[in-house]
């Protein structure tokens, strides 16, 4: 009997989370809460529906021809995917005959031996690192940095090509000593290709209220064009190439 | 060799009437980038402004002016022009641009109508003699329709038929008059009339020398009308602005002598093109004159108006003419039939801005240069005026000189016409079928009489079975009515010009076309997959359903319910095919719906699949909004299975995103659309509409259409103003599916 998975939705038109069009598998549960969150509704381990590894894997391969002229693939997202790394270990395996790329886009929180072994099929890896700061990291998403640095280091140990993705809040995560010092840390990463700037927006914000949660973040205003282009220059300062949307 | 013809490689063509013997031995195919265009001549500036300013009056009087006597002909005006000294090509329907001609072959009640609801009388003497001496297409269709039509046609489960005005989607070959020049045309059908000097002379060929006499007859029309502008077409264009002026010029005379619905163009462009190379490689022209030739003539197709009532407007949303332009597509060689021209001809939506005409069709091919699909896929995202078309599959089934009429109707340009159809109502037919043949709506009995469905929930097979039978009734009704109509318009209607333009010998299609299949294919998946409860009203008559349980919806790539889509499509065209035709017309089928799909949403009650009656249908072969959960890939899958084979008319679909769903800067945003386009047509779809932009500039634009004068949306099958639409039918387009994610 093979592990099944608990899936929030399906995304067949993907197109910000990797290269390409990518067919986004969104997996139910996560351990951080980050204020920022824009899926809350993907925090509940418990919900979702129940998909098993090769019902996924034939929902997935419907669409190997659109993922193959735009140079894209799978990316298993969330919530925390790797919180299920045992179901997409074996949704991995069933996709390898098909040469499909897999891309992962985690917060690196969660390790274990199936983290390890999904690796070994991952493409690429988008790496969520929402703060440098140790009391800014746990603050905002409530879990120790750690871990996702640590996860970092394994990346590069297995030169598993990264996309680091920085989601800038004002007055969360626009303390610019911290930005700076990512970047310098990045430096020392040639795995990492490419560092995601991402804008803090409020389009969760609603599935917050109906969650019944309270949205700390209501009065926060969007970053504005001067601070990203302020973070951008920060983060190319060592040479990175930075994808932002300014 | 013709003089006019030199350097031109030869082939059958010079023998022959053959635009694509000589659209083969002589284009330049070219799969190079967009660098070289250039944009638009001072004298173009300046006119497009003028015609603005005219189009600016339109809008807020309705129309500019409108003739109230004389019925439209090729000859009926003299020349027309905006300003003699910046219009490089000229020629307008009327004796002032913009200025609305009379056609009352088709019908003098709707010319009536329309004049009257724009404040202008028809004069007396023009009324009388189409009512009393010359018979109308209108009027003999109603001499001969069955009371089965009159009434299918008033519940409306068969709608848009036109019985009272031109059936138009009949596209000229209007290259022949640029190649060939009109004398050598001339020859041609004396020389055909005689093959029919034949020793039992019966109807059909009896009527074939009629029409063949009406042909040369409006050719020579033809060359009267191009003598008031000055020019001399009885031989063929020597130059690129002859060729270009000569092409315009023969549509004119068609657009003069027909108000059809659809008025298309062709496939122009690659044509010209092999004109604007010859002369450009003897330095005759420069590049920027050529795009001024093109952008002049686009601003012409741009101007082409037709008489229509406001109730015709709001069944289409404006004022569309579907002056359609297939562009690119590759040949049966393998070549690309992309050109400079076909850049040039997309150009246009920058150096006039966006517009809805003429309606701009690329024809799509994985194998078409990479260059001309990131062009397309940029000019799509900041215009949203481009709709595409699978070439991988037409070009099977129709070669590879095919072009499109309307908004999905291919035909091999010069060989083939359509008998075009208007759609049937599938979804109510499925409610028919539920109320043993009576409508919903009115309580009438319309189809015969059979035993409705009396249990209190709808079972599958039943529902099923009575459909069938219903559809049975309905493909036999509607042929029939075509057949009425087309023999009509035909006798009283003739399009002289359009079919000189043709073969003899031409294939005929009796374009059928249904709307509805989503609400259908849900409906009968809420059945299947859920429980579906009847709520009837004291007459017995089901009018609302209530729905326990999910069903899978149209529109998730899900075979569950996509395979009843399937289905429905290809029964119901087995069902047409049975039926004879008129003129042996090979019968097709389009899943369109034009903008109609709200108009047809309030003639039907309400559905199994939980649509409330009066609702909007989806348009085309779209799911309905807001049922497809899976993003836009899943979408386009489900309509993608739709068998081409089996809807040959076409199959429609509609796709709007907002930009950042495509991608995080403009290069990702247009490799991702030019993929997306790659995949959706190599798992062989057939169309799509693309729209790019914002919820919120549409809201904006209602609210403040001043601001958006030139705000052009696709939608089904081809474009619109979006400020011009009614308010119902900006919120139907709002409240689509925008792919948001």
């Amino acid at each position: 009997m093979s592990v099944k998975g608990r899936i929030h939705s399906l995304e067949s038109f993907g197109t910000v989370d990797g290269p390409g069009i990518r067919f986004v598998v969104f997996l139910q549960g996560c351990p951080l809460r980050c204020q920022f969150c824009h899926n809350p509704d993907t925090w509940d381990v418990h919900t979702g529906t129940e998909y098993e590894p090769k019902q996924l894997v034939d929902e997935i391969i419907k669409y190997k021809s659109y993922m193959e002229f735009s140079g894209g693939g799978v990316t298993f997202t969330g919530g925390e995917p790797l919180l299920q790394a045992e179901f997409i270990l074996e949704v991995c395996k069933l996709l390898k005959p098909h040469n499909i790329s897999v891309a992962l886009d985690t917060s690196g929180f969660i390790w274990n031996s199936f983290v390890n072994e999904v690796l070994e099929y991952t493409d690429i890896v988008l790496l969520d690192i929402k703060n440098y700061d140790k009391r800014v990291y746990e603050r905002v998403t409530g879990v120790p940095l750690t871990p996702t640095l640590k996860f970092l280091d394994y990346l590069k140990e297995k030169d598993i090509k990264t996309w680091i993705r920085y989601v800038l809040v004002p007055g969360l995560t626009d303390n610019l000593d911290a930005v700076k010092g990512l970047s310098d840390h990045l430096d020392q990463y040639p795995n990492v290709e490419k560092i995601d700037l991402l804008s803090f927006h409020k389009m969760g914000e609603f599935k917050w209220k109906e969650l019944g949660l309270k949205y700390e973040l209501a009065d926060t205003p969007e970053p504005s064009k001067a601070l990203l282009a302020e973070v951008k220059a920060i983060f190319e300062s060592n040479g990175k190439k930075v994808s932002a949307n300014i | 060799m013709r003089d006019e013809w030199y350097g031109f490689k030869s082939g059958s063509w010079m023998t022959d009437v053959n635009v694509r013997s000589f659209i083969q031995h002589n284009y330049t195919p070219y799969e190079g980038d967009d660098t070289f265009l250039v944009g638009p001549t001072k004298r173009t500036t300046e006119l497009w402004e003028q015609v603005m300013e005219l189009m600016k009056e339109e809008s807020k009087k309705g129309i500019i002016d409108a003739e109230t006597s004389v019925p439209s002909t090729i000859t009926a005006f003299g020349a027309g022009y905006i300003d003699k000294d910046k219009e490089v090509i000229v020629g307008f329907q009327t004796d002032k641009p913009l200025k609305r001609g009379i056609m009352p072959n088709g019908g003098i009640r709707v010319v009536k109508n329309a004049l009257e609801s724009y404040g202008y009388t028809l004069d007396k003497k023009t009324e009388e003699i189409y009512s009393e001496n010359r018979k109308t297409h209108n009027d003999g269709v109603f001499d001969a329709y069955t009371d089965a039509m009159k009434k299918a046609r008033h519940t409306g489960i068969i709608t848009g038929l036109p019985d009272a005005y031109g059936r138009g989607r009949i596209i000229g070959d209007y290259r022949r008059v640029a190649l060939y020049g009109v004398d050598f045309l001339i020859e041609e059908k004396v020389q055909e009339k005689k093959l029919l000097e034949i020793p039992i002379l019966v109807s059909p060929d009896i009527r074939l020398r009629e029409e063949i006499s009406e042909q040369i007859k409006a050719l020579k029309q033809l060359k009267k009308m191009a003598d008031f502008y000055g020019y001399d077409i009885s031989k063929p264009a020597s130059n690129s602005f002859e060729a270009t002026q000569w092409t315009y010029f023969a549509y004119l005379g068609a657009i003069k002598e027909q108000d059809g619905a659809a008025m298309s163009l062709g496939r122009v462009s690659t044509f010209l093109d092999i004109y604007y190379e010859r002369d450009l490689k003897e330095g005759k022209i420069t590049e920027s004159e050529v795009q001024e030739l093109i952008d002049q003539f686009v601003m012409k197709l741009r101007m082409v108006r037709f008489l229509r009532t406001p109730s015709y407007n709001d069944l289409f949303s404006g004022d569309p003419t579907w002056v359609t332009e297939s562009i690119g597509g590759m040949g049966m060689d393998g070549r690309t039939l992309v050109t400079k021209s076909s850049y040039r001809v997309l150009h246009t939506l920058y150096n006039l801005g966006p517009a809805p005409e003429p309606n701009l069709t690329v024809l799509w091919s994985v194998f078409l240069p990479e260059a001309f699909k990131k062009f397309c896929s940029k000019v799509s995202i900041d215009t949203s005026s481009i709709q595409y078309e699978s070439d991988d599959i037409m070009r099977e089934v129709w070669g590879d000189d095919y072009g499109i009429a309307c908004c999905v109707s291919a035909m091999r340009i010069g060989k083939q016409m359509q008998f075009f159809g208007a759609r049937a109502n599938l979804a109510k037919a499925l409610l028919y079928a539920i109320n043993g043949g009576k409508d919903e709506i009115y309580g009438e009995q319309v189809a015969p009489m059979f035993a409705p469905v009396t249990g209190d929930y709808l079972e599958y097979d039943e529902v099923m079975s009575k459909f069938d039978q219903t559809m049975d009734w309905l493909s036999e009704l509607y042929i029939n009515t075509l057949n009425v109509i087309h023999y009509m318009h035909d006798k009283y209607n003739y399009e002289q010009l359009q079919m000189a333009l043709h073969d003899i010998n031409i294939l005929r299609t009796e374009a059928c076309g249904i709307a509805g299949l989503s609400v259908v294919a849900d409906s009968l998946s809420a059945i299947k997959y859920a429980k579906v409860k009847v709520i009837r009203n004291e007459a017995g008559l089901a009018v609302d359903y209530e729905i326990e349980g999910e069903y899978p919806a149209y529109g998730n790539n899900d075979d569950r319910v996509d395979q009843i889509a399937i289905e429905i499509v290809e029964r119901f065209m087995n069902k047409l095919r049975k039926v004879k035709t008129y003129r042996d017309a090979m019968q097709t089928l389009s899943v369109l719906t034009i903008t109609s799909n709200v108009v047809y949403g309030k003639k039907t009650g309400s559905t199994p699949d939980g649509r409330k009656a009066g609702e909007p249908f989806a348009p085309g072969a779209n799911p309905m909004h807001g049922r497809d959960t899976k993003g836009a890939v899943a979408s386009m899958m489900s309509v993608a299975k739709l068998p081409y084979k089996h809807a040959e008319d076409g199959i429609s679909y509609t796709f709007s995103i907002i930009p950042k769903a495509l991608g995080k800067n403009k290069d990702e945003r247009i490799d991702n659309l030019s993929g997306l386009l790659d995949g959706y047509f190599h798992s062989k779809g057939h169309h799509i509409n693309v729209n790019v932009f914002d919820r919120e500039t549409l809201m904006d634009a209602m609210d403040h259409p001043e601001k958006y004068p030139q705000l052009t949306i696709r939608v089904s099958g081809y474009a619109v103003n979006f400020i011009r639409l009614n308010r119902e039918q900006q919120l139907d387009v709002i409240h689509r599916t925008f792919h948001e994610r």
